[in-house]
């Protein structure tokens, strides 16, 4: 039905395209380390050395881990394994909230203890009208 | 062999399509901003911010989309050695390009308020701004070359190399860690969207993939009258 030149033509077009996958495929693996956003407390808990070096740590903030002072905010951020305790002077975003998702970026002091910069509140995937969410509170 | 009609038979039809289309999205656009302004309810968490998302995820979807449908153009164009799929790319390529920046530029507007930052280096967003760019060498490369053997290669190469990132741009929230939250919508399961946003959400995407399909025509007829002055009637 089809010439031969466009047989060849398909093979090459698809070899092309699986070299370049799998190429692509290892060369993220591999960089799998500065492609993440943040850590997991978990993350945390396996690392060998302690650097001081800027990071992001996420996870979800602790129900009732919340201390506001004066001038400082303590909270907890959780992977539901391990947890890391936070601490941050500044503002928080409107969205930051306990139980909810939070990226945290700042120095790690040690695996337990960590002194934020910024604060950047996560959103989830979902999306509901508030009669729906307090519905489903209620069940 | 697929069989392409003479251009002056393609261009009767496509000359005369553009009107219709855009009544048709005058319509759906008018439904669908009513729908997302006005009628659909606000989100229990991020309130009235949610109307963003109505402009964010359509666009985004439709310049991966076109981005998609270049490729699969230009490759078999390559394989068929059918000029016309070439052109239909290259008229495609702007409202992809335009729709990219629409959803970089709204995401970040939504990342302000909801997250506290205008921009982040993550995996989702960094992959959708090289799609821009790859959109960006795309219509370049047109413009460079004049001699037609030359622009098909460039344009080809530039949309392979372009199509890996798009499952990376797709998969980015699912294999790592991103301030971007996962799909909301999934084929396979349970959308985790209420169905009244959902509405708006419809709508607007075929808003928009209406007006591509506009813009498209109107670059397509272009593209098909410079073939006529050139004195080429074959394709």
């Amino acid at each position: 039905m089809y010439g031969r030149k466009v047989k060849l033509r398909f093979l090459f077009v698809i070899i092309i395209g699986l070299s370049l996958f799998l190429s692509a495929f290892l060369i993220l693996k591999s960089l799998e380390e500065s492609v993440v956003y943040f850590k997991s407390p978990t993350d945390i808990k396996l690392i060998k050395e302690i650097e001081y070096k800027k990071i992001r740590i996420g996870g979800m903030v602790k129900k009732n881990s919340i201390q506001m002072s004066t001038d400082q905010i303590n909270f907890i951020i959780t992977d539901l394994r391990n947890e890391i305790n936070v601490t941050y002077s500044g503002i928080v975003p409107n969205l930051f909230s306990e139980g909810k998702g939070v990226v945290a970026e700042g120095y790690l002091k040690d695996r337990n203890f960590f002194e934020a910069s910024k604060i950047l509140a996560k959103h989830d995937e979902n999306y509901m009208p508030p009669e729906v969410k307090a519905a489903l509170e209620k069940n | 062999m697929i069989k392409i009609p003479e251009p002056n038979k393609i261009f009767a039809i496509t000359s005369r399509a553009p009107k219709y289309v855009f009544f048709l999205f005058v319509v759906v656009l008018s439904v669908g901003l009513i729908e997302a302004l006005l009628l659909s309810p606000e989100d229990y968490k991020q309130s009235h911010s949610v109307r963003i998302m109505y402009v964010h995820v359509p666009a985004a979807w439709i310049s991966l989309g076109i981005f998609s449908g270049i490729t699969l153009l230009s490759l078999s164009g390559y394989i068929f050695k059918n000029k016309n799929f070439f052109l239909i790319a290259k008229s495609l390529a702007p409202s992809g390009l335009v729709f990219n920046i629409i959803a970089l530029v709204t995401g970040s507007i939504w990342g302000k308020p909801t997250w506290g930052t205008w921009w982040a280096w993550d995996a989702r967003i960094t992959s959708m701004l090289i799609l821009s760019l790859f959109y960006l060498m795309y219509l370049i490369a047109w413009r460079i070359y004049n001699d037609d053997e030359k622009v098909i290669r460039a344009t080809t190469l530039i949309t392979i190399f372009g199509i890996i990132n798009v499952p990376v741009i797709k998969y980015s929230v699912n294999w790592w860690n991103t301030l971007h939250q996962p799909a909301s919508i999934n084929l396979l399961s349970e959308s985790s969207i209420h169905s009244s946003m959902l509405v708006p959400l419809t709508i607007m995407t075929a808003a928009f993939a209406l007006f591509s399909l506009l813009i498209f025509l109107m670059k397509y007829n272009t593209e098909l009258i410079r073939l006529k002055t050139k004195g080429l009637d074959r394709l």
